[in-house]
């Protein structure tokens, strides 16, 4: 297979063609790789602009006293931090991961519908930009929490409609992400490619991909009739004309919950499939894999009120998402044993992909310590809303989620540019990474033990040494990951030498993007590729 | 790795080293002073105990095999996978670490739920951004606002925190309850959701507006406990703390006694020098006032008017009386404001060189009370103050006349 570049006028031809030129290539393609990397950029992107917002919050919490911002301000920027981060970053990232690797994984030319992958980017692009344009309205940006629990929410200014049809944007950009992923997969596997053959990647975002269809409609829902209480006088979430604070919670959380797990499970994919790479090993267990990531998947729908422990439910209510919740245990340390398996008695080498994969592995786990500590009904109601949880999920997303992204970016940046990038700035960029951003979250523990809530912009002075070291941390972290920026442009322009098809030892038999040359052609797999029985990645 | 090591010895060291300068933070739960407290606490060690053996079982695996199994080594890759009886024996253990770890909790939450039979009713009530304290028993109602200096050290940025005795977690009236007995408290909010949460009683419990939530206490041993509210409430949610203060029986009582005289108490109607009514206007706008106005009564713009300038503040002082006792949609209602606080309010805001403002009047409590309730305290005006009968009220002059 070769790359075919097209070399007619402007007309385009729909059966051989190559990127259109100029700025047009990008505003109009359909092809999943073009996609895919502006997925990739524009969450970088974000990833930046929330990352700023997070140094702000930190700037402030440095030392005790009200120092840069205003409070209101500072509850905006704990928000669009949060949101920015989700629905900006995170989930870009891993919908930009899909479009480049699910049809090279599983031997499709491109994703089944590649007008409305077009459509389902802009779409995002166009719902950040208003939810950013909120920061600049009269009244400020929403300022009640990424979860716009009513009715503070409904305090917001002039911003609280603009954020509300950002939400939508971005909920149906996410939805038609999935409905592509999941016809990809239904329906474009090469011929012997089993659904029991599939990258543990592939697998992953198939799941996700349902949970997004299930929750994206629930969270829409949601925000619609946060809009109707504020403008047309409904009383859903309103005790005075019979409705109720706590329903919204309820709904929110029915979505948010699975929506947490949109963001891990794409990065249990993706460490199954480097750690077996560089430790020269098959996975240990590939369908317990698949299995406990369907089992995790199905209790992320029947544990939503294990964040509202607080909120005045009743015992039964209380004992039961307690059970539900500990019961997501026994699925993740399957996972997490199985890594483990996996590398034990292997031949390993740390390169940065396999060095943030280990970290992922280890720091993840310590973020499922803590997740089982607060499934604890009792215990939460001491852990709720302070530090502690803010260094929980933190410890999930940043050195799970985010440690993964970049992971996944060492791991296939050779085959998307056919460079290798500098290996030694790589692990410079780890080493800085998997420190401070445990100088920047491990204190958050104490501080949250110790009695500090989440969400203030001031705090007493028994806190002021936790809060500066991890300020520090943050810093450290902040500024370190313009390395990663460093590297792409780097790899893009030409990094350390040529890569290789197969990049990694070996690496042909894990999976079939490695099969292709380096970089990928604008167009793989036009001719289904033989699946070979081989071990599973 | 030598390295690493290093860096992470520095770290430790760092760690020891903040720990011998400041000693007065905590790095864990605190046991509290409950019963349901302790249960709480010995529930978060024996999880994390539980977390702490897995995670050395788990990393130590795992650490053994980076460190031996590498290709740099000369390992060679065995090419094993899958084994059921494996897979099932690290489900199955698991799962009876939960089961082991559910058994306590459950008697826990049990616990936490018995709010029955309790021997007095204390209703909590969440506003923006303070809390209102009703004693459902003896009738004692007040508010508790973060504490004047810690408002005055938030909002302006010369005062250093450190110098203020508790910062962020003092308030102007604690709620004070008496040892050894069982409270039930209820919430509820006037505005949003906040949380009421006291890390020594063991819990927090969300007050949601138009519901109300119970819990229950008792307090161990006499003592000063201090906490905040936990949910996001707007602006100043980090600037809502509490302080409960738990005394033996006999002297809470007498607290009680105290109170009550003091809130069935007339307002004070003594005649006041300027100085002294702009001194308590102060304090009573950083209590009720600068949340939303501002230290500098610049107000937010698109949030709350300024009060800098305002004709409204500088204008016809009966006419601020009644916007200020009727409230708006945005702005509460000071209705209950006594008349010596409103008094002293009102030359403080018309006058107080902080907020630019400069009437030149002042105004006594007298005058800052309607006919109808100056009435309600002297049924006879002849019993009133001198200073009440004196010009300076319009009204009064016609309620003198009509009695003579």
């Amino acid at each position: 297979m070769t790359a075919v570049v097209a070399e007619h006028d402007d007309h385009h031809d729909h059966h051989d063609h190559g990127p259109e030129k100029g700025i047009l290539r990008w505003i109009i393609t359909t092809n999943h790789k073009d996609i895919g990397t502006m997925y990739l950029v524009f969450a970088l992107i974000m990833f930046f602009v929330g990352g700023t917002m997070a140094l702000i919050i930190r700037s402030e919490l440095f030392e005790p006293g009200l120092q840069f911002v205003d409070p209101q301000f500072f509850n905006s920027m704990t928000t669009m931090h949060a949101l920015v981060m989700v629905f900006g970053a995170v989930m870009p990232a891993f919908v930009g991961l899909a479009n480049w690797m699910i049809p090279m994984m599983i031997g499709a030319p491109d994703m089944a519908l590649p007008r409305m992958n077009n459509m389902s980017f802009w779409m995002l692009v166009a719902g950040v930009l208003l939810l950013a344009a909120t920061l600049f309205m009269e009244g400020g940006a929403p300022a009640g929490g990424w979860t716009l629990y009513p009715p503070l929410v409904l305090q917001t200014g002039k911003a609280l409609p603009f954020a509300i049809f950002s939400v939508h944007m971005l909920g149906i950009s996410s939805i038609m992400g999935a409905i592509n992923v999941i016809a990809t997969i239904f329906n474009m596997r090469a011929p012997g490619m089993t659904l029991m053959k599939m990258p543990l990647f592939v697998w992953t975002w198939l799941i996700t991909a349902f949970l997004l269809i299930a929750i994206m409609p629930v969270f829409a829902g949601a925000v619609t009739m946060l809009l109707t209480d504020r403008f047309f006088d409904t009383s859903f979430f309103n005790a005075a004309g019979g409705g109720d604070p706590v329903l919204y919670q309820h709904i929110f959380w029915f979505f948010g919950h699975p929506e947490v797990y949109v963001m891990i499970l794409p990065t249990f994919g993706v460490a199954s499939t480097i750690i077996p790479v560089f430790a020269r090993k098959p996975l240990f267990g590939y369908a317990s894999m698949v299995y406990a990531t369907a089992a995790i998947a199905f209790l992320s729908f029947i544990v939503w009120a294990h964040h509202m422990f607080t909120v005045g439910l009743p015992i039964a209510g209380e004992l039961y998402f307690m059970y539900a919740t500990m019961l997501i245990a026994i699925p993740t340390g399957v996972k997490v044993f199985n890594w483990t398996a996996t590398m034990w008695k292997g031949e390993m080498t740390f390169e940065t992909p396999m060095l943030f994969s280990i970290a992922f592995v280890v720091l993840f786990t310590m973020g499922g310590f803590t997740g089982l500590m607060m499934s604890v009904a009792p215990a939460d109601f001491q852990y709720h809303d302070t530090y502690f949880i803010v260094a929980h999920f933190h410890y999930t997303l940043v050195p799970a989620s985010v440690f993964i992204l970049m992971a996944s970016g060492y791991y296939w940046l050779p085959k998307w540019t056919g460079n290798m990038y500098d290996e030694r700035i790589g692990r410079l960029h780890f080493w800085l990474s998997a420190i401070s951003v445990n100088i920047l979250f491990f204190p958050q523990h104490f501080l949250g033990l110790a009695g500090m809530p989440r969400r203030i912009p001031d705090y007493a002075i028994q806190f002021a040494d936790w809060n500066m070291v991890s300020s520090i941390g943050a810093f450290i972290y902040g500024f370190s990951q313009l390395l990663f920026v460093y590297i792409v442009i780097d790899t893009i322009r030409g990094g350390t030498g040529k890569a290789t098809a197969e990049v990694w030892e070996d690496a042909s038999k894990h999976g079939l993007e490695w099969t292709v040359p380096s970089p990928a052609p604008y167009h793989t797999f036009t001719t289904p590729p033989e699946i070979i029985p081989t071990e599973h990645v | 790795m030598k390295k690493t090591k290093q860096l992470l010895a520095c770290l430790v060291l760092m760690t020891l080293g903040l720990g011998t300068a400041h000693a007065d933070y905590t790095l864990n739960l605190m046991r509290g002073v409950t019963q349901l407290s302790n249960e709480v606490y010995d529930l978060h060690m024996l999880i994390l105990w539980i977390c702490v053996f897995i995670g050395i079982a788990v990393f130590g695996t795992m650490f053994y095999s980076i460190f031996h199994h590498r290709k740099s080594k000369g390992h060679k890759a065995a090419q094993f996978h899958e084994n059921t009886t494996v897979e099932i024996i690290w489900t199955i253990i698991p799962t009876l670490i939960l089961v082991a770890m559910a058994i306590p909790a459950t008697k826990a939450v049990i616990d936490l739920d018995k709010v029955q039979d309790s021997d007095m009713t204390i209703k909590v009530t969440g506003k923006q951004w303070y809390w209102d304290y009703e004693y459902l028993d003896s009738g004692l109602h007040f508010e508790s606002h973060l504490d004047l200096a810690s408002e005055k050290a938030h909002r302006v940025s010369s005062i250093d925190p450190r110098s203020v005795p508790n910062y962020l977690l003092n308030v102007d009236k604690p709620l004070v309850v008496p040892v050894k007995t069982k409270i039930r408290f209820l919430f509820t909010a006037a505005d949003v959701i906040h949380s009421w949460w006291v890390p020594d009683l063991g819990w927090k419990k969300d007050a949601n507006p138009g519901f109300v939530n119970d819990a229950w206490t008792s307090v161990d041993k006499p003592g000063v406990y201090r906490g905040q509210c936990t949910e996001l409430c707007g602006r100043d949610h980090g600037f809502m703390p509490i302080v409960v203060i738990a005394m033996e029986k006999e002297q809470y009582d007498a607290w009680v006694k105290a109170e009550l005289e003091k809130q069935n108490a007339l307002p004070d109607l003594s005649k006041q020098t300027r100085a002294s009514l702009l001194l308590k206007g102060e304090s009573v706008y950083l209590t009720n006032c600068v949340a939303c106005h501002q230290i500098d009564g610049k107000g937010i713009s698109g949030w709350y008017p300024g009060l800098s300038g305002s004709a409204k503040v500088t204008g016809d002082i009966h006419q601020l009386i009644g916007f200020v006792q009727a409230g708006t949609s945005k702005m509460p209602a000071f209705k209950k404001l006594p008349a010596d606080q409103l008094a002293a309010l009102m030359t403080y805001i018309r006058n107080a060189p902080e907020l630019g403002n400069k009437v030149g009047d002042e105004l006594q409590a007298c005058h800052a009370l309607s006919l109808d309730e100056l009435e309600d305290i002297f049924p006879d005006i002849d019993n009133a103050p001198e200073l009440c009968k004196e010009n300076g009220e319009v009204k009064l002059d016609k309620v003198v006349a009509e009695k003579n």
